[in-house]
């Protein structure tokens, strides 16, 4: 069985300069959710559009289910949804109509009382796009992509800009085309929806993978398992003088796999906190500073993502 | 964010329901469908296609009605033997074309300056007149030629030639009527380009074509579409506007419906191609604005919407000739207001035609759907 999305060496150059997608390589099975995970600008909406036929790449070779869009673009087109980022349907329309006139692109598709009832629109099905909610815009534009009945999903921030229950609906729904044998391909920046829906990720920065797993691999590989955080007073001066000597002490602390600074944060990435934490303090208590505060926590996609580039996710 | 209200997730039970097929033109009926549903729920839409160029019609037509011709205003000046001039043009048989004033001199000196008369006579006391006029005002030389001749012929002067007068102010020769197919003409080019180009580019900032192009949807279709929904709303306007001008102003349509249609429709798919060109590359609402802009006003001010373009010098009129709203008015007026035959009318119909064609082929080229 042929993957359901793969891309070899893909690469995207604009006006012969700038770079927004430099050798990626994916491949994804079918039935997986895969998400793709990265900031503003890493290269994310280029690449998902390349998969979906709606922007050539400079080079590089894409096969859908074993299609190439130079070859099939219109059959391929009868079994991909897309939801693109923020496409703005017609505000005049109601749901009903906007679904219906979906449905007629496509050869066979589901009945819009179908879809209407899976994605919870039945109650706004005859009012105007322009008066819905965020959530329900977004539902609707998932709702486009599923009358089609698709093999494969492709999501472009599904979510961004949601509240926390609307969010929740769409992983409900997406989660749903899951379990019935779809394939989803989604990017976001936001943690947990790639922790909770998506099977495998990637994280993209600058055009390319810098890290690939599921996120509970990624995390325990790259992560460590357990964060501790703490400030000590003092040691800005201590930190600014030499940062280099002063993660150095903190790195040889035992079951410390990695030192990050965040502002006057000191975060450790750890295997075990209790071999750690009694050394910790042991090693404050040497050096004459004053312990300001101390946590743990478990480590998360956030780390992971941080961990490889120095950056959080959604810093611009 | 906490996860004590995580709901499950909700069985959604999707029963296989009988799969329905789409038909060739499904996409197309639906496309069309959604486009008129859209224009009729814009008010605006509704407005400046429809309500406008009738409320335009409605001004300009009252404010430049046929009406008697203005009675000049005439001063005479006070002092010896103004009482002489007045009784004999009160007199004379064409008295009502004048409305008289006897003034002192330097008031009606004051007046004729400001306009407020076209004529000052001044007699000299020997029973003769000295007019006072300004040749470069058409009405002020009219005045001079009527009052003299009213004066002389009511002091005796006999005409050696017997002449008879016809009045023509038939329908078909008045400013309404010339003017009803100019904005005709305009109003296929308003509603194309704006109707075509700016909706194209709004749905390509709003990532819909796009959105549309990521699905099977057939691009002809959409085009198409798109067109058609232009060509029925051209019978709409052609249709009230032609109504209303013979209702209201009595005008007298020679021409055939299905040659005034014909026309339309060439018209409006000429401006749908048009529009179309100008549209096909531009990425935001404000540009695509700008642009249409500048593609009309040529033809707002050359094409003779308001005023006939022989009033531009004569080396210019192949020029104008070759704009497509030229093409469309001239055709427009020639067959509402003359009855002249479509065939006789093939040059401008080729213009159009050349137009619509070569926009349309450049259009497809150039057209971007993302």
């Amino acid at each position: 069985m042929p993957a359901a999305i793969q891309c070899r060496d893909l690469r995207k150059t604009y006006d012969g300069k700038v770079e927004a997608v430099r050798g990626l390589n994916l491949e994804i099975q079918p039935g997986e959710c895969f998400g793709l995970l990265g900031p503003n600008g890493a290269g994310k909406t280029t690449t998902i559009e390349i998969l979906e036929g709606l922007s050539q790449p400079t080079s590089g070779e894409v096969s859908i289910l074993g299609h190439s869009w130079r070859k099939d673009e219109r059959e391929m087109r009868e079994w991909l949804g897309i939801s693109l980022q923020e496409t703005r349907l017609s505000e005049k329309l109601t749901v009903r109509e906007t679904i219906e006139l979906f449905a007629s692109f496509y050869r066979e598709p589901r009945s819009s009382e179908e879809v209407l009832e899976q994605l919870q629109l039945t109650e706004k099905a005859d009012s105007w796009v322009g008066k819905l909610s965020g959530g329900q815009r977004q539902r609707l534009a998932v709702a486009t992509a599923l009358v089609c009945n698709p093999k494969i999903l492709f999501l472009d921030e599904p979510t961004t800009g949601l509240d926390p229950q609307s969010r929740r609906q769409l992983w409900d729904i997406i989660r749903a085309f899951q379990r019935d044998g779809g394939t989803v391909l989604l990017t976001t920046h936001y943690m947990d929806e790639a922790e909770r829906l998506c099977d495998r990720l990637a994280v993209v920065d600058h055009g390319q993978i810098i890290a690939e797993g599921s996120p509970a691999d990624l995390i325990e590989r790259l992560g460590g398992h357990h964060v501790v955080e703490f400030s000590v007073s003092g040691s800005n001066g201590a930190a600014g003088a030499s940062p280099g000597s002063a993660n150095e002490a903190w790195r040889g602390l035992p079951s410390v796999e990695s030192v990050r600074e965040d502002d006057d944060l000191i975060a450790l990435n750890v295997k075990q906190p209790h071999l750690t934490i009694p050394a910790l303090l042991e090693a404050i208590d040497r050096q004459g500073t004053q312990l300001q505060h101390l946590s743990t926590r478990q480590a998360s996609l956030e780390d992971v993502f941080v961990r490889l580039t120095g950056r959080h996710l959604r810093e611009e | 964010m906490s996860t004590t209200q995580e709901t499950p997730v909700t069985a959604i039970k999707t029963q296989p329901m009988p799969p329905h097929r789409n038909g060739r033109w499904a996409g197309y009926s639906h496309l069309l469908m959604a486009r008129l549903l859209e224009l009729k729920r814009e008010p605006e839409v509704v407005f400046w296609v429809f309500v406008f160029p009738l409320l335009l019609a409605l001004g300009l037509g009252i404010a430049f009605r046929n009406k008697p011709g203005d009675a000049a205003s005439v001063a005479i000046v006070a002092g010896i033997g103004p009482q002489d001039a007045q009784a004999l043009l009160t007199h004379s048989p064409q008295h009502e074309l004048f409305k008289m004033q006897v003034l002192p001199a330097a008031e009606a000196q004051l007046g004729f300056r400001l306009g407020k008369f076209d004529l000052v006579i001044e007699p000299d006391g020997k029973g003769g007149m000295e007019y006072r006029y300004d040749p470069a005002r058409p009405e002020s030389v009219l005045a001079k030629s009527e009052v003299n001749d009213a004066l002389q012929s009511a002091a005796g002067r006999k005409d050696v030639i017997t002449t008879t007068v016809v009045t023509s102010s038939e329908p078909g020769s008045r400013y309404i009527d010339f003017l009803i197919p100019g904005l005709l003409g305009m109003n296929l080019m308003n509603s194309g380009m704006w109707g075509i180009g700016f909706a194209l580019v709004d749905m390509r900032q709003r990532k819909l074509l796009k959105r549309f192009v990521g699905t099977p949807m057939r691009r002809g279709d959409f085009l198409l579409a798109i067109m058609t929904s232009r060509l029925l709303l051209m019978v709409i306007e052609i249709g009230l506007l032609l109504v209303f001008g013979v209702l209201f102003f009595h005008m007298r349509v020679l021409g055939s419906v299905f040659s005034i249609a014909a026309i339309g429709g060439l018209g409006s798919l000429t401006f749908g191609g048009v529009g179309l060109l100008t549209a096909s590359r531009a990425q935001k609402i404000e540009s695509i604005s700008g642009l249409i802009n500048l593609v009309m006003m040529p033809m707002w001010i050359f094409s003779g919407v308001f005023f006939s373009y022989e009033r531009f010098p004569a080396v210019i009129h192949p020029l104008i000739k070759a704009l497509p709203l030229t093409a469309l008015n001239d055709a427009l007026r020639a067959s509402i207001l003359e009855g002249t035959p479509l065939l006789n009318q093939w040059p401008r119909l080729l213009v159009m035609a050349l137009w619509g064609g070569i926009s349309f082929v450049l259009a497809l080229k150039w057209f971007r759907w993302t």
